[in-house]
């Protein structure tokens, strides 16, 4: 698609120009919602010299499940100081989706700015059983399968495909933790080598401790700018090159649990087969995950893997998606990647896939 | 299609009757957070004082305080210890139970602007007949004694059970007029 | 006061971001609202509306390109996220599907969403979807969670509003009985609308008048149901338009403006974020004299109050006049200008859905299409939504004549 960068409207240019991610913890029972996401929000903003007044559209992703409380976001929205009154929205999902909807907003030429955040506490209670509810209400839900167990099926699975082994599984949470050793945002940070791991005992067969993500809160945001907008305010832009996000069934009885065509369609509409990417953030919670995304995105040896340590290192809930695309962003933007691939999920088993596309200036 | 006619086409079905209704209990349990900002107003309920914060940018004091001025998007850190008595700045009067509140119905609830503050607190109103409330009108405090119920060893917003009128003539209109 | 525009609200430039696909409505629908759907499912609910939208636009599910779906808390039906769950019922399967949630503002800020993803021209044709089916919970029981550090004193939505209300009256000093006229007029105008919940034949002005006082001053009569309900509405392009069978509602503007809920100095009674969201819509549409040129409007009223409330936060009426057009009659349906046609919130909230069927009425108005209720020669109709501690809002203007023509 031509971008045209100088007039308004559809066809413009999209660019990440800050990121700011909180230290993800287990717990951050001395803060607030509010009060966990503002350091995010000032950091993003002193990045680019904007105040809230010169935002042209705020958009944020969070969960009244997550927090327990119906409309927490209201609460985190004092964070923005949102006087004189703003232009916002808000997305009972992942942050990535808040993003997605900037994105379109930016692109129908109503506003050059966004201000994209999300957060997640998942410390308030216990994020394995709040997750069931996500389930179909009449026939899942009921039965309170946790995500882990819904995870535990999708690995079997691939197992049984002949697509993964347990030492496979293993070598990918390793890689992800010791990876996440330069970043000083994970959680967890180094691991044990493949032998050691496949010592632990079972958490929910096939799956160890290692195989899952931890229990994290987090908070997350990003500015996003157009054209000469996003050039003033970042030396090194990384855009958006496209953008693209699909759904699946929900009943994973229904689906084949070891492909990811969601994310596949949303790749290919994203433009991300158009050219190898050097580097992928992919949000897989779940070891195996980080496998069947390989697969679905085509991913050879030359890319590398969540440098970052990925959801395996610090798995904020409704935020994780937000950080895989403002890492990519952020290795564009240092100049260690050219183009970078992002992807964000949602719901059991990999049921909702974004995939993004961002580059540096060319 | 109707479920009747639906179920009419399965012959194990046919005459069945259709399920409208499942009951489903689901239990959640959540540990909150109030945060620094409101803990530091829970704890001082405790010691029967009314602790605000005030914003560094705007100077407006906010009570209770949300750990952010909402205008500003500032964290608000500097303390304010507010005095025992406020203005009734509006209200209603509620005749249906509020669930997990053991208060008597009709009650009054209104929004007290504490001397010092720019916020009304919400609150409940008690002590006279809810048609003797008005706006306008000075109120204090009622606290629940700490050996009565042990509620002031929890933090907690039930450490005032209501205010009631003072008694002193009117607020001006204007002390209160942009902070309702 | 002031109805004066805070010119920070309104971008620069042209009315509206040149270059933008304009947004057509072809299609329109909705359930017919009632306490309890017991009949069908949360899918079953969701389907019947977005099945009515395209037929209505002569549309099947393969012509939709992308979903947008709304609703208000997930604690009222007790499902985190139910999007997931309504893939497949909403035929979003291999498709975008986003999921909105800005309080009572959602329904129309969810059709915005959706609006926005035409004039992007991200995709050609997108079904929105937004609803609440309020008898599978306990919306009171959503908003009352027992936070333990918090005195939930308000006893339900209305205990938070009748203090503004009560503000507002006292402010303008408006007579006490303007409100059971608002809630009459409705209540009257949805015996109109085979959709409405509440089809109350033998109301009286009197009946209205002597409720019983819920949250003093707001009555019984004048507050909204509890519904189950749905809406949908079918938006496309320009030339998703030439193929509608029916005239399509063209969006001549379209805004959501948000500002905190408590802080110091809030005007609870005209809050500054509405006054700029219609403010935004007004220029984008070029309209300087809201009252002489918007032939209708379906304003987001769950309290009978909010009417003349609403009417001068959204420029109207001048500060502290509302009140008058309601009592002369100027918002009847016979009025020069119709508020609530359709009966409004006052006859049916399926509280999710509320916003969004506030637009779609607005659409049906200026399609011509409003049946019984229809406004005859409406061309320019608003839509308006509010939510949280009146704090988002969201609006759109629809007409019959497409806005660059």
């Amino acid at each position: 698609m031509a971008a045209d960068n100088s007039t308004a409207g559809p066809g413009r240019e999209v660019a990440v120009v800050a990121f700011a991610q909180t230290v993800h913890r287990r717990s951050t029972d001395q803060l607030s919602e509010v009060e966990l996401v503002l350091p995010v929000l000032h950091d993003v903003l002193k990045q680019t010299g904007l105040t809230t007044d010169r935002i042209g559209f705020t958009c944020s992703g969070s969960s009244d499940y997550l927090a327990g409380r119906a409309f927490s976001f209201t609460m985190a929205l004092d964070g923005v100081g949102a006087w004189p009154p703003i232009s916002e929205s808000h997305v009972e999902m992942d942050g990535a989706w808040a993003l997605y909807e900037a994105w379109v907003k930016l692109r129908t030429g109503q506003a050059d700015t966004a201000l994209v955040y999300s957060y997640g506490k998942s410390s308030p209670g216990c994020v394995r059983d709040v997750l069931t509810r996500q389930l179909d209400p009449y026939t899942l839900a009921p039965l309170w399968p946790d995500a882990i167990a819904l995870a535990a099926l999708q690995t079997q699975a691939l197992i049984d495909a002949g697509l993964a082994d347990e030492r496979a599984l293993a070598a990918t949470a390793m890689r992800s933790r010791r990876a996440a050793e330069a970043n000083p945002h994970a959680q967890l940070r180094g691991s044990a080598d493949v032998e050691e791991l496949l010592k632990q005992p079972y958490e929910v067969r096939p799956l160890r401790r290692h195989d899952c993500p931890p229990v994290s809160d987090g908070a997350a945001a990003v500015v996003l700018a157009v054209g000469d907008t996003a050039r003033a305010l970042h030396t090194r832009p990384a855009w958006i090159r496209g953008i693209d996000h699909r759904i699946e069934a929900h009943q994973p009885g229904v689906r084949d649990l070891t492909e990811s065509p969601s994310t596949r369609l949303a790749a290919v509409h994203a433009g991300a087969f158009d050219a190898p990417p050097d580097t992928a953030e992919l949000h897989a919670p779940f070891s195996a995950q980080e496998l069947i995304l390989r697969r679905a995105l085509d991913l050879s040896d030359g890319t590398e893997v969540n440098p970052s340590g990925g959801a395996l290192a610090a798995n904020p809930v409704m935020a994780a998606g937000l950080i895989r695309i403002g890492e990519a962003a952020s290795r564009i933007q240092r100049g260690e990647s050219r183009r970078a691939l992002a992807h964000a999920t949602s719901g059991p088993c990999l049921q909702q896939n974004l995939v993004a596309v961002l580059e540096g200036e060319q | 299609m109707k479920t009747s006619d639906l179920l009419a086409g399965i012959p194990a079905l046919a005459g069945a009757e259709p399920v409208t209704r499942v009951t489903i209990p689901a239990r959640l349990d959540y540990t909150y957070t109030p945060g620094a900002a409101q803990s530091r107003f829970l704890n001082a309920l405790t010691e029967q004082r009314l602790l605000g914060e005030r914003c560094p940018q705007c100077t407006r004091v906010y009570i209770p305080p949300r750990g952010v001025c909402p205008t500003c998007g500032v964290a608000t850190s500097e303390p304010v210890d507010l005095p025992h008595v406020g203005t009734v700045t509006t209200f209603c009067i509620v005749n249906i139970a509020a669930r997990g509140l053991d208060v008597e119905v009709p009650y009054c609830y209104a929004y007290v602007l504490l001397d010092g503050a720019h916020v009304g607190l919400h609150a409940r109103i008690g002590g006279i007949p809810h048609d003797q409330v008005h706006v306008g009108q000075r109120v204090e405090p009622v606290w629940r004694e700490p050996d009565q119920t042990g509620v002031q060893s929890r933090p907690s917003l039930a450490a005032i059970s209501h205010f009631r009128p003072t008694g002193e003539p009117d607020a001006d209109p204007e002390s209160y007029r942009r902070w309702m | 006061m002031s109805a004066a525009v805070n010119p920070a609200a309104v971008p620069a430039g042209p009315h509206r971001a040149v270059g933008q696909e304009p947004v057509a409505v072809v299609g329109v629908g909705q359930t017919r609202h009632v306490s309890a759907r017991h009949d069908v499912s949360i899918a079953g609910l969701l389907r019947e509306a977005a099945v009515r939208a395209l037929e209505d636009a002569e549309l099947t599910w393969a012509d939709i390109d992308a979903v947008v779906i709304g609703k208000a808390p997930d604690f009222f039906e007790g499902v985190m996220m139910p999007e997931l769950y309504l893939a497949e019922a909403l035929g979003a399967v291999s498709k975008p599907m986003l999921r909105v949630h800005t309080a009572g503002s959602v329904g129309g800020s969810t059709a915005l969403v959706a609006a926005n993803l035409v004039a992007a021209r991200v995709h050609g044709t997108v079904l929105t979807v937004a609803f609440e089916k309020q008898s599978e919970s306990n919306a009171m029981w959503g908003l009352s969670l027992p936070v333990p550090f918090q005195a939930p004193l308000t006893a339900g939505a209305g205990g938070f509003f009748a203090p503004h209300v009560r503000a507002y009256m006292r402010r303008t000093g408006a007579p006490d009985h303007i409100g059971s006229l608002v809630a009459f007029k409705d209540r009257r105008n949805a015996l109109k609308n085979p959709y409405a919940h509440l089809h109350e034949h033998d109301l009286t002005l009197e009946k209205v008048r002597s409720a019983p006082m819920l949250w003093d001053p707001i009555r019984y009569s004048e507050t909204c149901p509890s519904s189950d309900g749905a809406c949908a509405m079918v938006l496309t392009g320009v030339r998703g338009a030439a193929r509608a069978p029916r005239p399509a509602a063209w969006m001549h503007g379209g805004a959501m403006r948000s500002e905190p809920t408590i802080f110091a100095g809030k005007d609870y009674v005209s809050p500054q974020a509405g006054r700029d969201c219609a403010a935004d819509v007004y220029h984008q549409a070029g309209v300087v004299d809201p009252r002489r040129q918007i032939d209708l409007a379906e304003i987001y009223v769950p309290f009978s109050w909010y009417e003349p409330m609403w009417l001068e936060n959204l420029g109207f009426a001048d500060q502290g006049e509302g009140w008058k057009l309601v009592e002369s009659g100027v918002t009847e349906m016979d009025g020069d200008l119709p508020v609530n046609p359709s009966g409004g919130v006052l006859s049916s909230n399926p509280i999710g859905a509320s916003g969004m069927i506030r637009f779609a009425e607005a659409a049906l108005q200026v399609r011509g299409e409003a049946g019984e209720h229809q406004i005859d020669g409406a061309r320019l109709a608003l839509g308006h939504a509010y939510g949280g501690g009146a704090q988002f809002f969201s609006m759109w203007l629809v007409g019959s004549e497409r806005p660059d023509s």
